[in-house]
């Protein structure tokens, strides 16, 4: 969608864009991040032309944007800025209508677009239209720059640090309502920060910056397990490594406590160890320490009455789930919630128990990802 | 009566054509400055110097170029007027956030759509502010310039003096008064009102 083709900028003889090369795909949420005086908003900017490279192309839709006349080219592209920059003279309405009319849209297609626009957010456009701006909260504010942005539906949309002044709670649900409607609308969306968190949320792929150079361009998933080198590691910090998934194992997670018992143990025995320890379900094993099944309160019960049982071998078992001890930590715990399961045993190459992985678990995993990012607050 | 009426039509006219004038022309002025910001130390420094002249010098000076009547006191206005319009039009633009200029441009505004649609709308409360100065300003004008052949409710006021007849001079400063402190009023209720939204 946009192509930065060895693009270079200085502003009076310093460097702050030097050969960048860059493609930013289709229909993709592609973030720019890094610190500030890393360039990501200079690069932002020479994509509608608000600034000019030094040397150097971009490209839009395959398009030199040289060979457009600025204006034009902008009117294509949607701009949302950090100051919201809406005009306190227009009402809502005319604030949304702005490019509508520039590009001489008839009165009665600009007035049902930007009802159909206020209604995708939620916003009643009976209540809002007359409005202006100064009357709404600076959420509402930047609810409706987005809107403006989108009003004559481009295909491309320009965010430089939009939602940096707003508070957090308002900055997520504007973080959701954005990326819904991306997704939704198959937009194009470059998307200016220096928020990790934010960048992680939101893209597709992230490009980080140092010095007017891509330090990194990856999916956040990629960027977060394999940064590419210490500067990326740095600036993503610590905690967020830990707490990234895929990185405990079922092994570091589990409980090593299995209550087992054999086949060949006695009823009575059993269920006095049961008793002991506050269980309510006992690991079957064979003699070789692999599974059997599990032999629960339940089972227990039903067959109470009858005599004839001597030994645990007898009773009904039921078979458990398992999983490998070497299993991502993560898959455990989706299995446990999807299937509704009380525990699921660990097991190893073998075959052979070593531990269980219950709710219990997870809230410990949790409280320990808890505990990491106090520690590195300190 | 019918003839005070008439003198404060004409009274009202005077002053309003000359900072009608002022207006157009100092509105102009005033966006060729922040276009280059050069001029603007230059060009705000002449029309404040022709504020600091005298009232009766100014109306004497004019005198010479429109002769006597009322064009001379309409000039003196557009003159005095000057000064408040473009120094406000000026630095009601400056003072916009640059935010607003930001968006115009990046949404695709022309620099002329930028001036129209966003800079002289959102500088107009700054801009009213000095029109209310100028038009105050501009009846005590009018009242004087009946020494230059000047119409309007100065000449009750200067055949008062001249009579001894306080009763004439009176006819002639109450209404002014009334008229400046209305103006005073409406433009200041209406600067409020378009700074409010």
């Amino acid at each position: 969608m946009v192509t930065f083709d060895n693009v270079t900028k200085s502003f009076s003889g310093h460097t702050v864009i030097s050969d960048l090369s860059l493609e930013i795909p289709r229909g993709q949420f592609t973030v720019l991040i890094g610190p500030s005086g890393c360039g990501k908003t200079t690069s932002l900017k020479m994509i509608n032309r608000l600034i000019e490279p030094s040397k150097g192309s971009i490209f839009v839709d395959g398009q030199n944007i040289t060979k457009v006349s600025p204006v034009d080219l902008r009117r294509q592209i949607g701009y949302v800025i950090q100051q919201i920059g809406l005009f306190p003279n227009m009402t809502i309405e005319q604030n949304i209508e702005v490019v509508p009319r520039l590009l001489k849209w008839p009165k009665e297609k600009r007035h049902q677009r930007t009802r159909e626009l206020l209604e995708m957010v939620g916003m009643d456009p009976k209540e809002y239209l007359g409005r202006y701006p100064s009357e709404l909260s600076g959420g509402q504010q930047q609810r409706i720059g987005v809107l403006r942005a989108l009003a004559v539906a481009p295909p491309l949309i320009l965010m430089d640090e939009p939602f940096g002044a707003l508070d957090p709670i308002t900055r997520e649900s504007l973080q959701d309502e954005v990326k819904k409607l991306q997704t939704s609308l198959g937009i194009t969306v470059v998307f200016v920060t220096h928020d990790i968190d934010e960048a992680v949320k939101l893209a597709d792929r992230i490009i980080l910056m140092k010095d007017g150079e891509i330090v990194q361009n990856a999916p956040p998933e990629t960027l977060l397990a394999h940064p590419a080198n210490d500067y990326v590691r740095e600036f993503i910090g610590k905690k967020r490594m830990k707490a990234n998934y895929d990185v405990d194992l079922v092994r570091e997670i589990m409980n090593p406590r299995v209550v087992t018992t054999t086949r060949d143990k006695g009823f009575a025995e059993s269920i006095n160890l049961m008793r002991k320890r506050n269980v309510d379900s006992l690991v079957v094993l064979d003699k070789e320490g692999r599974l059997e099944g599990v032999v629960t309160v339940e089972n227990l019960r039903a067959v109470a009455g009858k005599q004839h049982i001597a030994q645990i071998g007898e009773v009904e078992m039921k078979s458990v789930p398992t999983i490998s001890m070497n299993a991502q930590a993560r898959e455990a715990f989706d299995t446990l919630i999807t299937e509704k399961l009380p525990f699921l045993l660990v097991v190893d190459s073998k075959d052979r128990v070593k531990g269980l992985v219950s709710k219990t678990s997870l809230v410990k995993a949790l409280a320990g990802v808890v505990w990491r990012d106090d520690e590195d607050d300190e | 009566m019918l003839e005070l009426i008439q003198r404060a039509a004409v009274h009202l006219l005077i002053s309003l054509s000359g900072v009608v004038l002022a207006t157009v022309i100092g509105v102009v002025i005033g966006v060729i400055l922040t276009r280059v910001p050069k001029l603007a130390g230059p060009v705000i420094g002449i029309v404040e110097v022709l504020q600091t002249i005298p009232s009766l010098a100014m109306l004497s000076i004019l005198l010479v170029f429109f002769g006597l009547g009322n064009m001379t006191a309409v000039m003196a206005i557009f003159f005095y007027s000057l000064l408040p319009i473009v120094r406000n039009t000026y630095t009601g633009i400056l003072a916009l956030e640059p935010a607003l200029l930001e968006a115009g441009r990046g949404m695709g505004m022309s620099s002329l759509q930028i001036l129209f649609q966003v800079e002289l709308p959102n500088a107009i409360p700054v801009i009213v502010s000095g029109l209310r100065i100028s038009l105050i300003t501009a009846y005590g004008i009018v009242t004087i310039s009946v020494l230059v052949g000047g119409g309007g409710l100065g000449r009750y006021v200067y055949r008062g003096i001249q009579m001894a007849d306080m009763a004439m001079l009176f006819t002639g400063a109450i209404p002014i008064c009334l008229m400046a402190f209305l103006t005073d009023l409406l433009l200041n209720r209406l600067e409020q009102k378009l700074l409010h939204r």
